[in-house]
This record gives structure tokens, C-alpha cells and sequence, in this order.
């Protein structure tokens, strides 16, 4: 296996809950808590599970845009939780972050070329200053989008043409890992292949790892080696894309695979279909034991007692980690293998660049964007971009 | 509560009877916006039916028109900015845009109802869920208090809310996202709706809560017999549970069809290039291929075919002349000059 490129142990992850005048802690939303696993060079780690299980903080600890609460992230074997201003400055070029909304996470008032050149502005010795504005055209290039529109603000592109900037900023300091937090999640389905298509020949190009982080579990099959199943801040699976999709020891990732929908209508009714009851617990108070027992249908006594740890357990192949006492093989998903069938491009197509359709002017610019209702206006910009990096030190030469 | 679907007194002098089980009926729709920026052409002579009991699926990206589509069939676009110029829907015969405001508002909610994507902000955040559900009862049924209240807590029950004589006084924010479209559903079904529109119901929601929701309205509708129209962009959820599919694209209908023929053998090259770009969960090793490109925009539809920038297989006639929805194989619908090679490609 290639390398470890970066590597978390026991990340923990608490935030804590304050009430009343005295703004007193009451609790501690747990996130994260204690999640371990390497990434390895070149390779795509897909993060599952539902919405509020902690994969967007797992994201930003991993990034150290936040400190973890206990636990380490370690770079190429460097553990980077004690270190300095100037060194986490270093470490950090390695690792990017791509976010999920492309109309919200770009601030509205710089150009493109500004948005993805401002990481040279923070890592100056990268690229000299006079080769910024080619090197930013040439990103942009890169990620199909025309190099000329570089003086454009981001409310001139479309939804997959702002992830298209962000990904281009992602990649300006030549990162070895990108962390992408539900990066086409916003997106058409349309234009959705077009993004995912364009991260594949990214990483083989620049040899990037991902860590993919993602609500939608076919988009992750398709696009990862290697899958984690989350579940209030822990991983109840980890394992091979195959191992976790077609044979899935975790009740948990069962009864998930088993609520996705298949856009085929012959296997209507032919699909196992687990019906978890009720909703995921509060991560303030997570169940004792195992976390999933209070929807499980196989809990025993002894999960409501004993946490069941992640570690290799048989899954009728091989073995894989997983998190049950009593973890079972159990094929949901009747898998075909179409890894030789050719796709059919006589309607679509497989180029990565950016088509402009007819939605842009004389000149080429998408005016406005089709859908009024994503007017930049009604929606302030939380400009999240500002967290990527911190501040230049000194003036900005702007 | 009257599950009767034949002749529907509901306390107003008008009764609504389908004929031959024909709910509802778009013809030739049309709406524009009227903004500062010039007109954009949302839908563009648009034209279904849908039956007691039949599962309607509209499917389209965002844009599209299909939350426009089911605003005009409910009479809630804002008009101004919307106008319509032209077309009909036609609830049970009768003629909904040009009916008198007041009768028109009085099949909202008994005869034609709706759940939006969004429940957090279409419920009213300062009522209790229970009081937003007795509240039909009372308006429309002129029930008293605690008979509405009653009613209200039988529903909550059958839409599978644990707890539901706890909950009746809680309000919509104390409520989880799949709990709060469970509340929604009641609102929308509890006067026995002939036609539920439900605009991307689980959009917001996780897998399984999805699974739950589309679970509760297929039961639901089957129990009524409802008409239910199902606006949504996922091809996966079309095919767990619709009969019919249209398919929109730039406020118009591109293909028409059973949902199990249009699967087999698409008709329209944007439902081909659809079908080829998305990732399958059963699939292992799959290639994506993608539409290149963006759908148009509003105020300015390319001539011809409004999908021709994005086709492979745009000839000089797809600029110049507009397709029109035909049938090119037996019930089969198609806006496509060359429909007939694409269904056989
Ligand atoms: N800054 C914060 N302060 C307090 N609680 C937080 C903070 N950030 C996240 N949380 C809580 O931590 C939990 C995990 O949140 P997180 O955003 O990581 O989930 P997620 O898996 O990314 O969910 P989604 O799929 O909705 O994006 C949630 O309960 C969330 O409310
Ligand atoms: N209130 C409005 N004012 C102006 N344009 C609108 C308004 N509501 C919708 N539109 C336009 O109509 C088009 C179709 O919108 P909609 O039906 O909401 O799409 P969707 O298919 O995503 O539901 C949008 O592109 C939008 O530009
Ligand atoms: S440990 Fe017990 S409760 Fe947890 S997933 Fe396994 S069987 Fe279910
Ligand atoms: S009419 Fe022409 S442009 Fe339009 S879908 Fe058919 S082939 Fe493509
Ligand atoms: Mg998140
Ligand atoms: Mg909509």
C-alpha cells in the first residue's frame, strides 16, 4: 500500500453547550469522538453517514481549522497538534479543504483570479509574484474553466463553475491532500458528473489524495477506494469500497445501503429494505454501549453496556473494521461489476471541461446565473474561504 | 374522516366529481416573470393529466419550472411578478385560473394540497404543530376546539408521530427535519385531499428519514386514492414509486412516459445523458459520463430546441426549429426531431 500521507488518531472533537447569563457549561456536544484512520497517498477516503454525525468537523479538525479536543493529526508522520505559527503555516499548504455550497463558500466581492491566487499571497515562496497571473490562469485552465475570466466575481458562473474555482484554489499550492466537504452535493445532476469527473483526472494527474466527505452514498461508491461509515462522531465501518458496499458487517451501513434508491424501476420491490426507526440520537448524549443501539434491531443486552470497538472482524471474504459485537456479512445491494463496460457517449460526454451553454452572454458570461432564486442578495455570503488559511502576516500588496 | 372520492361535500356549496377517475389537467400552461431585468419564460406550454390513485413524477433540475408548475396548479405565485398568459388547469372539469378567487380558495387544502421541500420554514414557526393541524379542521370543518384537537392527534398518530398526545403543543423547531415533514404531510392530507403535490419532499433529508417519508406517502395515497404529483430531481425516488414520469427541462415537458419504458429506453437526449451520468449504488467500476454545459437561461431560451447548446446531436434543424412533445412510439411522448433513432439507439 502506497504511503500514509496523513493520519488521525483519536480525534476528539467537544464542543460545549452553555446556558443561562453566566453562559455556564451544561454539556458537550461530542462531534467527534474518536475517530482513527490513515489516508494514504493518492488514494480517494469516502465519509458517510447522516447529516449531523460529525463529518464536516472530522473535516476541519483534519485540516486544523479547528483543535481537536484530544487526539492527533499527524502529516506524513509529523504530528502537526503542537505546532508553531510558522510550522502549522507549512503543514497546511499540504492540505486543502474544498467546501460544499459554491454560493456561499467564495466571497462575492473578489475576482477569480484574487480568490484562487490568495494562497500565494499566504504562502508566498511558492510562486514568485510576477508569475502569480499565469500560474492562476493556468489553474484555471486546469479545472476547464477559461483563463480569461479571471477579472470575473464569482456571481458571473454558474453552481459548477464556482466548485470548478474552488477546486482550482484548492489545488494552487500543489497540496497532497484534499479534503472535500460535500463538494458536489449543491450541485444539478447534470453537472454534477462534470465536477466528479474533473476531481478523477485531478487526482491522477497530481496524485491528490481525498478525503471525500458525503451525504450521498452512490457518489461516494463511485468516487473512493476506500469508505467510512460515521455515526454520532465514531466509525461504525472502515473499509475497501467493495468491502463496505457489498459486504457490509455494520447494521448501521445495512440499513443505510439499504434506504438508497436505485434509478431502476425493475428492482422496485426487489430490494431488501431495512426501515431504521426514528432518528439519530442528540450527539450531546449519545446511548451507552454501542451508539446504535437504540435503532438497532440485532441489540443485545450487552450493547447497551459494552462499546463495541473498531477493529477487524469477518465479513465471509476477508475481514474488515468494523464496530459491532456482532458484525455479519449481509449483502444489500446486489452489485454488478461494469468496470469493462464502456459508458455510452453518444448523448453525453466524458471531457472534463466546463461547456459553456447557452446561458452565457455575448461574451461568454453566465449572466446571473439561470435560477433567480439563487440571487447572491438573498443569501449573505458567510464566507467561509476566510477559514482556509490564516491571515497573511503584515499588509496585503493589493 | 370520509375516504368517499366520488362526490366530495366538504361543507362548501361546490362538489367536484371526476370523471372516469381525471383529477387534473394542464394544458398548455404558460408563466412568465415579469422582473426588472426583462421576462423569464419559466414554463413554456406545458401540458399532463393525473388520475385518482396515480403517482405523477416531475422531474427536472433545479430551475426547471416544476416548483413553478405546482405553485400555478395551487394558486399561490406571487402575480405580479408572474403572469399568466395562457393555458388552462382544469380541477374535476373545472377551470381553476378562471374560476372567482374565492371558490378557487376553497380547494386549496380540501381538494388540492401540497408539501413543500422545506417544512421548517412552511410551517408557522410561533404555533403549536397540534393547533397548525386543528386549525384545518376548524377553518374548513368549523369543528370546535377540542373535536379539531382531537382530529388532529389521530392524524399526527397516522402519520407515525411517537408521542403524538405529548406532542400536539409542541412547536415546529422542537421537531427533527423528518418529524417536521411527517407534521407537513398531516397538514397537507388532513382535509382527504383528491391531489397532493409533494415538491421535493425528501430533499433535505437523510437516506433513511427519505425512505420513511416516501414509505408513509405511498401508503398514504394508496389508502386515499389520491392523485399524488411528485416533484423531484432524483431518478432513484421515480423509480421506487411513480407510474408516470415528465420530464422538464427549460419550463417545457421533453418526454412523457411509463416510468418502467422511459427507464428501458429513453426518448430524449437529455434523459439519455441523465441516465448515463449518475452514479449508481449498484454499480462497481461505473464510468460517468456527463452533459456538458448549463441549461439555459430563462430570459433568453435559445431558438430551436432549448436543449440543442448541450446536445451531441444537434443538427442545423434543432437550432432553427422548436420540437414539439409527440407521441413517437405507442405512449410514448417525446420533444425531439430525431426521437425515434434516440429510443432505438
Ligand atoms: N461550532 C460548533 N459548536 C457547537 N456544535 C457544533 C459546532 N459544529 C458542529 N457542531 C455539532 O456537532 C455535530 C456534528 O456536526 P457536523 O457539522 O460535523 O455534522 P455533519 O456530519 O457534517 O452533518 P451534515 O451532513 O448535516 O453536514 C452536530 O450536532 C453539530 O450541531
Ligand atoms: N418569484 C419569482 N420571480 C422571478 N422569477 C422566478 C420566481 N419564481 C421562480 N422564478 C423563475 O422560474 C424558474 C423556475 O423556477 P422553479 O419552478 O422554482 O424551478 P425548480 O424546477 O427548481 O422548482 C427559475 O429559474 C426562476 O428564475
Ligand atoms: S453492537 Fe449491538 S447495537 Fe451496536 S450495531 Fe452491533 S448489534 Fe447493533
Ligand atoms: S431536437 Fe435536436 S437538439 Fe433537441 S434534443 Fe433532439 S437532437 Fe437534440
Ligand atoms: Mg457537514
Ligand atoms: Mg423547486
Amino acid at each position: 500500500m502506497p504511503e500514509v500521507v496523513l493520519s488521525a488518531q483519536n480525534l476528539v472533537k467537544h464542543y460545549p453547550i452553555r446556558k443561562g447569563v453566566l453562559k455556564r457549561t451544561v454539556g458537550q456536544v461530542k462531534a467527534v469522538d474518536g475517530v482513527t484512520f490513515d489516508l494514504h497517498k493518492g488514494e480517494t477516503l469516502g465519509i458517510v453517514g447522516e447529516s449531523g454525525c460529525g463529518k464536516s468537523t472530522l473535516g476541519r479538525l483534519l485540516m486544523r481549522l479547528e483543535a481537536p479536543t484530544s487526539g492527533t493529526v499527524a502529516f506524513q508522520g509529523e504530528d502537526w497538534s503542537g505546532a508553531s505559527g510558522r510550522e502549522m503555516r507549512r503543514l497546511r499548504r499540504n492540505i486543502q479543504i474544498v467546501f460544499q455550497d459554491p454560493y456561499t463558500s467564495l466571497n462575492p466581492r473578489m475576482t477569480v483570479g484574487d480568490i484562487v491566487g490568495e494562497p500565494f499571497e499566504i504562502h508566498p515562496d511558492v510562486v514568485p509574484k510576477g508569475g502569480r497571473r499565469k500560474r492562476v490562469q493556468d489553474l484555471l485552465d486546469l479545472v476547464g474553466l477559461n483563463p480569461e475570466h479571471i477579472n470575473r466575481y464569482p456571481h458571473q458562473f454558474s453552481g459548477g463553475q464556482r466548485q470548478r474555482i474552488g477546486i482550482a484554489r484548492g489545488i494552487a499550492l500543489n497540496p497532497s491532500v484534499l479534503i472535500c466537504d460535500e463538494p458536489v452535493s449543491a450541485l444539478d445532476v447534470s453537472v454534477q458528473a462534470q465536477v466528479v469527473n474533473l476531481m478523477e483526472k485531478l487526482q491522477d494527474e497530481l496524485g491528490l489524495a481525498y478525503v471525500f466527505i458525503a451525504h450521498d452514498l452512490s457518489v461516494v461508491r463511485h468516487i473512493s477506494d476506500r469508505v467510512g461509515v460515521m455515526y454520532l462522531g465514531r466509525m461504525a465501518e472502515l473499509g475497501e469500497e467493495d468491502e463496505v458496499y457489498s459486504r457490509p458487517t455494520h447494521p448501521y451501513t445495512q440499513a443505510l445501503l439499504s434506504a438508497v434508491p436505485v434509478p431502476d424501476p425493475t428492482l422496485r420491490g426487489k430490494r431488501e429494505q431495512i426501515v431504521l426507526v426514528g432518528d439519530v440520537p442528540s450527539p450531546a448524549n449519545p446511548p451507552s454501549g454501542c451508539r446504535f443501539h437504540t435503532r438497532c434491531w440485532k441489540a443485545q443486552d450487552i450493547c447497551s453496556t459494552e462499546e463495541p470497538q473498531l477493529v477487524l472482524r469477518p465479513d465471509g471474504h476477508g475481514e474488515h473494521l468494523s464496530a459491532c459485537h456482532f458484525a455479519e456479512a449481509r449483502e444489500v445491494v446486489q452489485t454488478v461489476d461494469v468496470s469493462d463496460r464502456e459508458p455510452d457517449t453518444r448523448f453525453s460526454t466524458l471531457d472534463v471541461g466546463d461547456i459553456p451553454g447557452l446561458d452565457t452572454g455575448p461574451d461568454g458570461v453566465v449572466e446571473e446565473h439561470s435560477d433567480l432564486l439563487h440571487d447572491d442578495t438573498a443569501r449573505p455570503p458567510r464566507d467561509t474561504t476566510r477559514l482556509v488559511d490564516e491571515e497573511p502576516e503584515g499588509p496585503r500588496a493589493r | 374522516m370520509t375516504t368517499d372520492t366520488t362526490t366530495r361535500p366538504k361543507g362548501s356549496e361546490v362538489t367536484y366529481t371526476p370523471q372516469d377517475g381525471l383529477l387534473l389537467e394542464v394544458e398548455d400552461l404558460h408563466v412568465e416573470f415579469h422582473t426588472p431585468d426583462g421576462v423569464a419564460n419559466a414554463i413554456n406550454g406545458i401540458s399532463f393529466s393525473l388520475h385518482q390513485g396515480e403517482c405523477l413524477a416531475i422531474l427536472g433540475e433545479s430551475g426547471s419550472g416544476k416548483s413553478v408548475t405546482a405553485q400555478a396548479i395551487m394558486g399561490i405565485l406571487d402575480m405580479p411578478p408572474a403572469v399568466i398568459p395562457q393555458g388552462h388547469i382544469r380541477y374535476c372539469g373545472q377551470d381553476l385560473l378562471t374560476m372567482d378567487p374565492e371558490q378557487r380558495r376553497k380547494t386549496r387544502g380540501p381538494e388540492v394540497s401540497m408539501i413543500f421541500q422545506d417544512a421548517l420554514s412552511s410551517l408557522n414557526p410561533v404555533f403549536p404543530v397540534g393547533w397548525q393541524i386543528a386549525e384545518m379542521f376548524r377553518v374548513h370543518r368549523g369543528m370546535n376546539k377540542s373535536d379539531a384537537l382531537q382530529q388532529a392527534v389521530a392524524l399526527m398518530e397516522r402519520v407515525q408521530i411517537p408521542g403524538a398526545r405529548d406532542r400536539v403543543k409542541a412547536y415546529p423547531h422542537q421537531f427533527s427535519g423528518g418529524m417536521r415533514q411527517r407534521i407537513m404531510i398531516a397538514v397537507a392530507i388532513a382535509l382527504d385531499p383528491a391531489v397532493l403535490i409533494a415538491d421535493e419532499p425528501t430533499t433535505a433529508l437523510d437516506v433513511t428519514v427519505q425512505a420513511q417519508i416516501m414509505a408513509l406517502l405511498q401508503e398514504l395515497q394508496e389508502e386515499r386514492q389520491m392523485g399524488l404529483i411528485l416533484i423531484t430531481h432524483d431518478l432513484g425516488v421515480v423509480a421506487d414509486v411513480a407510474d408516470r414520469i415528465a420530464v422538464m427541462y427549460a419550463g417545457r415537458l421533453v418526454e412523457k412516459a411509463d416510468v418502467a419504458d422511459l427507464y428501458a429506453a429513453p426518448a430524449h437526449p437529455y434523459t439519455r445523458g441523465l441516465l448515463e451520468s449518475i452514479p449508481r449504488l449498484d454499480q462497481k467500476g461505473q464510468k460517468l459520463s456527463a452533459i456538458g454545459g448549463l441549461p439555459p437561461n430563462l430570459m433568453r431560451i435559445p431558438p430551436g430546441c432549448p436543449f440543442n447548446p448541450r446536445c451531441r446531436m444537434a443538427q442545423d434543424v434543432c437550432r432553427r426549429d422548436l420540437p414539439l412533445l409527440r407521441e413517437v412510439a405507442p405512449g410514448r411522448l417525446s420533444a425531439c426531431h430525431f426521437a425515434e433513432e434516440v429510443i432505438n439507439a
